[in-house]
C-alpha cells in the first residue's frame, strides 16, 4: 500500500491520456443530459406550465 | 382472382408507371459505377481487382434508390388501408410488394451488375457466379429495404432515415455476395459464401414481411 | 421483481431509491476502480498503454449489456404494449451509443498503440461494434423522426428486434470474411490470460459501468415517465 500511483506514461501519453479524456467527457455528458432531463420533466408533470 | 396475384399485377403496373420502373436504378448504377475508376485512379490492375466490391456495392446503394416508394404511395393514398382491410393478409401483401421490388429493381440490376463489373475490368469468368450473387442479394436487398420502408412511414426523414436503418441488414449480404466472387476469382470455395446469401435471402424473405406488415399497421393506426 | 416495477407509480417509488443507490456505488466503484487502474504497473508487451484497456473493455461490454436491454425492452413494448416498457427501451439508446462510441475511440486508440492501426477492416469484432454504433444511431433517427409518439413505439421496437437478430449474423459473416482472406489480426481484448493484478481493475471498472448504466437507465425512464404525465396534463388543461 505504499506504491504510489503510476501516472507516468512516457510515450503512450498521447494515446492513453485522450482516452479517459473521451470517456470522461462523455459520461460526464450523459450524467448531465439524464438528470436535467429528469429534473426538466419533473417540474412540467408537476409544476404544469410548460407543455411537453 | 387468386390475391397474390392481383397484388403483383397491381405492384409491377404500378412500378412501371411510375416513371420507367427499373431504368432509373439502372442509369444510378452506370452512373456511380462511371465514378469508381475516377475515384480509385484509373489502374487498370487495381480496379479489376476492386471490381467485384464495387459492384456489390453501387448495387447496395442502387437498391435503395426506389425503396421510398414501395409503401409510401399506397400509404399516402389510402390504397394500403384498403389492402390491410382486404381479404388477403397484410403480410401476404407486404411479401408480394417485395417481390415486386425485386422485379422491378433488384432483378434488373443483377443482370447488368455482371457487365459493369467486367467493364471494370474483371474476367469474364466471373460473370456467371457475380450475375447468381446479385439475383440472391438482391433478393435479399428487396425485403430487408422493405423493412426499412415500412418502418420509415409517417416520418420526416424518408431516403435517408431508410438507408441508415437498412445499411447495417444489408452487411451480411454484401459480404457473402462479394465473397463468393472474389473466392470464384481466387479458385477457392465459392459455394459456401453463395449459400450463406441464399440463405439469409431465403431467412429475409420469410421473416421480412411480418416485421413490414406489423410496421404498416403500426403507421396505419 | 418484475410485476412490482410494471405498475408505473411503484416504479417511481421503487426507482426513487434505487436509482441514487446505484449512483453512489457507481462513483465508489470508479474511484476504487480508478485506483486499481494506476496502481497496477505497465504491461511486459503493451507498456502504459495497458490503462485503455480498463476503459475500454467495459465500454464494449457495456454497448452489448445495453443492446441486450433494449432489446429484451422493445420485445415486451411490442409483445405486452406496455408503455413503461417502451419508456425503458428509448431511455436506453442514447446510453447505448454513448458507451459504444466510447468502446470504438478507445479501442482505437489502444489499436494505435497494440497493433500500430487506429483501425483494422475485417475484424469481427471491430465491425460488430461498428455496425452495433450505426444500428443505435438508426433507433435514435427512427424514434426523433416519428412525430407520433403511438406510432414511434412499435416502430423502434419492431427495428431493435430486427438488429438484435442482426448483429449476431453480421459478426458470424465478418468471421466467415477473415477466414476467406486470412487477416493476420492477433486481436484479443485482453491478453491471453489476465494476472490478477489487471483482472481487479478491470472487474471493479465492469461493475462501475454496470451500476452507472442501471442508475443513469432508471433516472431516464423516470423522465420518460414524467414527459407522459406532464403531456397528459397539457392535454387536459387544454381540453
Amino acid at each position: 500500500m505504499s506504491a504510489m500511483f503510476d501516472f507516468d506514461a512516457g510515450r503512450y501519453g498521447a494515446y492513453v491520456w485522450p482516452a479517459y479524456a473521451a470517456t470522461a467527457i462523455v459520461i460526464a455528458f450523459l450524467v448531465i443530459d439524464s438528470l436535467w432531463r429528469a429534473r426538466r420533466w419533473k417540474r412540467a408533470a408537476e409544476g404544469g406550465e410548460r407543455a411537453p | 382472382m387468386n390475391p397474390f396475384i392481383a397484388i403483383l399485377r397491381r405492384e409491377l403496373a404500378v412500378s412501371w408507371a411510375g416513371g420507367g420502373g427499373p431504368l432509373v436504378a439502372i442509369g444510378f448504377f452506370i452512373a456511380l459505377t462511371s465514378l469508381a475508376p475516377l475515384a480509385l485512379g484509373g489502374d487498370p490492375v487495381r480496379l479489376a481487382e476492386a471490381a467485384p466490391g464495387i459492384a456489390w456495392l453501387v448495387l447496395a446503394l442502387a437498391s435503395l434508390i426506389s425503396l421510398e416508394r414501395m409503401f409510401e404511395r399506397d400509404f399516402e393514398d389510402g390504397a394500403l388501408d384498403l389492402i390491410a382491410l382486404g381479404p388477403a393478409p397484410l403480410e401476404l401483401a407486404a411479401f408480394v410488394k417485395a417481390i415486386a421490388q425485386w422485379a422491378t429493381t433488384q432483378a434488373p440490376l443483377a443482370l447488368v451488375a455482371p457487365l459493369l463489373m467486367v467493364a471494370l475490368g474483371a474476367p469474364w469468368r466471373l460473370a456467371p457466379v457475380a450475375l447468381a450473387a446479385a439475383l440472391a442479394g438482391g433478393f435479399g436487398f428487396a425485403f430487408l429495404g422493405g423493412v426499412g420502408a415500412a418502418l420509415s412511414l409517417g416520418s420526416r426523414r424518408g431516403g435517408v432515415l431508410i438507408a441508415l436503418l437498412v445499411l447495417p441488414l444489408f452487411t451480411p449480404p454484401v459480404i457473402f455476395g462479394a465473397g463468393a466472387i472474389e473466392a470464384f476469382a481466387a479458385h477457392l470455395d465459392w459455394r459456401t459464401p453463395l449459400l450463406l446469401l441464399a440463405a439469409y435471402a431465403l431467412a429475409a424473405a420469410a421473416l421480412c414481411p411480418f416485421a413490414m406488415a406489423a410496421a404498416a399497421r403500426n403507421a396505419l393506426s | 421483481m418484475f410485476p412490482a416495477l410494471a405498475n408505473p407509480a411503484r416504479f417511481m417509488a421503487f426507482s426513487r431509491w434505487a436509482a441514487p443507490l446505484l449512483g453512489v456505488i457507481a462513483i465508489g466503484l470508479l474511484a476504487i476502480g480508478l485506483a486499481l487502474d494506476f496502481r497496477a504497473p505497465p504491461d511486459y508487451q503493451q507498456g502504459y498503454a495497458v490503462h485503455i484497456m480498463f476503459i475500454h473493455v467495459p465500454a464494449a461490454w457495456m454497448s452489448l449489456v445495453v443492446y441486450a436491454c433494449l432489446g429484451g425492452a422493445s420485445f415486451i413494448s411490442l409483445v405486452f404494449r406496455h408503455p413503461l416498457a417502451q419508456a425503458a427501451a428509448r431511455a436506453a439508446a442514447p446510453l447505448g451509443a454513448g458507451v459504444t462510441l466510447l468502446a470504438l475511440v478507445t479501442g482505437s486508440l489502444w489499436g494505435k498503440t497494440t497493433w500500430g492501426a487506429w483501425w483494422v477492416w475485417g475484424d469481427p469484432r471491430l465491425t460488430s461494434v461498428l455496425v452495433l454504433f450505426l444500428f443505435y444511431l438508426g433507433y435514435l433517427a427512427l424514434d426523433a423522426s416519428l412525430d407520433d409518439e403511438a406510432r414511434a413505439a412499435p416502430a423502434t421496437s419492431i427495428l431493435a428486434l430486427v438488429g438484435l437478430v442482426n448483429l449476431p449474423i453480421v459478426h458470424f459473416s465478418v468471421t466467415w470474411w477473415r477466414s476467406l482472406h486470412q487477416a493476420s489480426s492477433v486481436f484479443r481484448a485482453d491478453g491471453p490470460s489476465m494476472p490478477a493484478i489487471y483482472l481487479a481493475p478491470l472487474l471493479t471498472m465492469a461493475l462501475a459501468y454496470m451500476a452507472g448504466f442501471g442508475a443513469l437507465w432508471l433516472v431516464r425512464i423516470r423522465a420518460e415517465v414524467w414527459r407522459r404525465r406532464a403531456q397528459v396534463r397539457a392535454v387536459r388543461a387544454a381540453g
